[in-house]
């Protein structure tokens, strides 16, 4: 397109595209997931265009094939309750075992699973597995920072909670790969939050991050200190949030409501109601001292009241260990509570009036929140995000939540790297054969604090073949782990006698593998096949502006070269490509592009030709243009 | 983990090529001076690491200050944006780094580390023989006296005692590392293990007492 070629001299039709791509930061919430993106160190939560920062992590899957996510998702519920699944983040890296002991408190109708693989959720015709749903979560993120950015995004730090383990971690990871995203970096939920608290506030010294969101709790101390960032020790619990308040009261309302009207067998849809009642119940006792609530579940009608402390009372056991994990995480940083100087609370539920007064009794200080707890983990997420972009003087020390060990001889557990260990570590460990000639050593790799393998997280089960024949105890196998930035394990083995080497990517027992994952990307670039061709409608419709625009331009300086005829058909051309720049179509924009590019072919000739002439006489194509320009 | 190099760098510089464009980089030059690009970590000892002398006598805060200041050149979050062999190294560097502080740090793994360095490790691991029957005697009185303390005072008594018994060790473990009395430092080694020990598991104890 020649034309383009010819710009006024010290006039650019387009500002350079932007070549630093921004990266995003994402808090994936159980409840509420927020996307924010930072620049120049002041980060900024992306809003949809009613202005809401908070996308309900509620996915609708209606039978009309679309996918609903946030607050239109929300709104299906109460209407088709079935559709709808919400709080997934606490499926995540679970495999069967853990949901046995979850059934009956979560609202989700579960596949039965087959040995080894990953859970699957019956949502309406659809079998969809926790990544699956984490992923249609991601994509709406996604979609929300291109729209409120006017560009594509694929880069993006996500957060998780400290407390996750190896699975929940890798299970989050493939969810963005689904969506589209490449995770620059998972950081830890109080991190981000330390990040986001000690840049704007200019903190240093000890602190405590107590973070209650809606499905985990994780509290952390930190030292900051002239740009550092260090974790000293973290803890938590990954199935403690402000759903099981919810829970609690749900069951005070059933329970009621089954004296009043009998016994009932429920349907997971007037679970999800009673469910929504009670978190209603929650956030107005927040603030009032008590209120009554109505539960209209299969057709039939209960009334329930309940005031502050009824409720203090049901969820004080839950807050009580959050207040335990706090002093056992001040315990393994050597810590007393005097010492940390100032406690910052996250998470929507810190705003239950008992957890502060229960944090401040422990800390004997006010907890801060100068910062919104809904908000702070996603703007320092972005922090995060803009610093492996950009570059940061920050450093960010984090440290692995759970002790990573392999299973011995009687079902016991050896730690090879301890929980609290700064990120990245590496450790190895030398084990042996138990019987003469043993050609193969199977390796379990598991996760936890507890002594024995099965009390544990169960990561990968690997085995190590080709051992020569020895007699018992003379092999050598050495088992390194390590630990990388996102918290991620890799395990390897190796007979340090022969060099005989097995390797793993600790795939997690439940993970996903390589074909399943294959097989969705498969399935999302389908999807992804209609965003695309919303994308090539926009890319068309750019290009057609920056061509009228170029050509405004040139018109402008040297319209004077045209005759009336050639002047109709150039304006002729302009006309048709600016109404079909407003249509859907795509290829129509590309045709009007190239019908004027062939309009105003000669009149570009024309200009280079008066331009080089004009420059061989000295006289700059600035005055000309300037000159000629003027009779326009 | 480094690999393993035959090399040693002895009295002239010794050099590789640079893995990325091939210029001769010498062996401890942790970025290329030609194109800028990260080298592989060597298997150096954790003193050398950190840039620090190789002694027993140092402040936490010069610990602290090389460990932060090398990481900020180090850490994989300066090479997210780098490509993956980059990382990779990066990444190696600064498990390496981690590795170093969490011995340096510690005065009782700095002054086991030191004695290995110095070709006099202390025998036998954590749980090893007493052989001084004065230590074991001490080791195992206050032994059962943690296991008698019933109260959380008592336990805060024994914490107190058996951290300012650390405190002394560590003095007299500085006192030899600074006469180069070796086989002393070792020996008080021994009896610092176990009381280190002995305070975590008081400690311990009064967590559970707590809960």
């Amino acid at each position: 397109m020649q034309i383009l070629e010819i710009h006024e001299p010290g006039e650019t039709p387009l500002p350079h595209a932007e070549e630093r791509r921004p990266a995003v930061g994402i808090d994936l919430g159980t409840t509420n997931s927020l996307v924010a993106l930072s620049q120049d160190q002041k980060p900024e939560v992306l809003c949809d265009p009613d202005g809401s920062a908070m996308v309900p992590s509620v996915v609708a899957y209606p039978e009309t094939g679309e996918v609903l996510v946030g607050e239109l998702a929300r709104r299906h519920l109460l209407e088709e309750p079935d559709l709808v699944v919400s709080s997934i983040k606490r499926l995540m890296g679970r495999g069967p075992d853990d949901l046995k002991r979850l059934a009956g408190t979560l609202p989700f109708e579960l596949e039965p699973a087959e040995d080894g693989r990953m859970v699957r959720l019956r949502i309406g015709a659809r079998r969809l597995t926790p990544v699956e749903i984490s992923a249609d979560i991601l994509r709406a993120l996604k979609a929300r920072a291109e729209r409120a950015l006017g560009r594509e995004i694929d880069q993006a730090v996500i957060t998780v909670p400290a407390y996750f383990d190896d699975a929940a971690r890798t299970a989050t990871r493939d969810a963005a790969r689904l969506a589209g995203l490449e995770v620059l970096r998972l950081v830890n939920e109080p991190t981000a939050a330390a990040l986001a608290y000690g840049l704007d506030q200019g903190a240093e010294g000890l602190y405590a991050i107590y973070d209650l969101g809606g499905g985990t709790f994780d509290v952390s101390i930190l030292r900051l200190e002239k740009g550092v960032f260090q974790v000293l020790a973290t803890g938590g619990d990954a199935a403690l949030g402000g759903d099981d308040f919810d829970h609690a009261i749900a069951e005070r309302f059933l329970a009621e409501r089954a004296r009043q009207l009998g016994a009932e067998k429920l349907s997971v849809a007037a679970t999800k109601q009673a469910l929504v009642t009670a978190r209603l119940a929650k956030e107005c006792l927040t603030d009032r001292t008590q209120g009554e609530w109505v539960l209209d579940l299969d057709g039939r009608t209960s009334r329930h009241r309940l005031d502050a402390g009824s409720f203090e009372a049901l969820v004080a056991p839950l807050v009580e260990r959050t207040i335990a994990t706090a002093k056992r995480v001040l315990f393994d940083a050597r810590l007393k509570p005097q010492d940390v100087r100032g406690v910052v609370m996250v998470g929507g539920s810190t705003r239950v009036p008992l957890v502060r007064r229960k944090v401040a009794e422990l800390f004997g200080r006010e907890p801060l929140a100068n910062i919104d707890p809904d908000q702070v983990v996603a703007l320092g997420a972005a922090l995060q995000a803009e610093a492996l972009t950009h570059g940061s003087d920050t450093l960010l020390l984090d440290v692995t939540p759970l002790s990573l060990g392999i299973e011995t001889m009687g079902g016991l557990v050896e730690k090879v790297i301890h929980r609290n260990s700064t990120i990245p570590v590496a450790r190895a460990q030398e084990f042996t054969t138990y019987q003469d000639g043993q050609s193969a050593m199977l390796i379990h790799v598991v996760q936890g604090e507890r002594e024995m393998a099965r009390q544990n997280r169960s990561l990968a089960r690997f085995e190590l073949r080709g051992i020569p024949p020895m007699v018992a105890g003379a092999a050598r196998i050495r088992v390194s782990f390590a630990v990388d930035a996102d918290g991620l394990l890799t395990v390897s083995a190796e007979e340090k006698t022969t060099g005989v080497a097995a390797h793993v990517e600790v795939k997690p027992s439940y993970g996903l593998t390589e074909e399943e994952m294959a097989a969705m990307l498969r399935e999302s670039m389908e999807h992804a096949r209609e965003d695309m061709e919303a994308r090539l409608l926009a890319e068309a419709r750019v290009s057609a502006d920056r061509v009228l625009l170029a050509l405004r331009g040139a018109l402008r300086a040297d319209g004077g070269l045209l005759d009336g005829a050639e002047r109709d058909a150039i304006d002729a051309a302009v006309a048709k490509l600016e109404r079909s720049k407003e249509g859907e179509d795509r290829g129509a924009i590309q045709d009007a592009i190239e019908e004027l590019d062939r309009a105003t072919q000669d009149f570009a000739a024309r200009r280079m030709d008066r331009n080089i002439a004009a420059a061989l006489k000295g006289v700059s194509v600035d005055q000309l243009g300037r000159k000629t320009g003027s009779g326009e | 983990m480094s690999e393993e190099r035959a090399e040693k760098d002895g009295g002239a510089t010794a050099m590789r090529d640079c893995w990325s464009c091939g210029t001769a980089v010498a062996m401890r030059a942790p970025f290329c001076h030609a194109c800028g690009v990260i080298q592989a970590p060597q298997p150096v000892d954790h003193f050398t690491r950190l840039n620090l002398p190789a002694r027993f006598d140092l402040q936490m805060a010069d610990i602290e200050r090389q460990y932060f200041g090398l990481q900020r050149y180090f850490h994989p979050d300066r090479f997210a944006a780098k490509p993956a062999r980059e990382r990779a190294l990066s990444s190696q560097h600064a498990t390496d780094l981690n590795e170093a502080y969490a011995v340096v740090k510690d005065p009782l793994r700095r002054a086991e580390y030191l004695l290995v360095l110095k070709g006099r490790p202390v025998q036998g691991d954590a749980c090893s023989t007493i052989s001084d029957p004065r230590v074991l005697l001490e080791a195992m009185e206050m032994r059962e006296e943690l296991a008698e303390a019933q109260s959380a005072t008592e336990i805060e008594g024994i914490i107190a005692r058996v951290e300012g018994e650390c405190e002394a060790v560590l003095d007299e473990v500085a006192d030899a590392f600074a006469r180069e009395a070796f086989d002393l430092a070792g020996r008080h080694c021994i009896r610092l293990r176990y009381l280190t020990k002995l305070a975590a598991e008081a400690h311990e104890r009064r967590a559970r007492l707590e809960a």
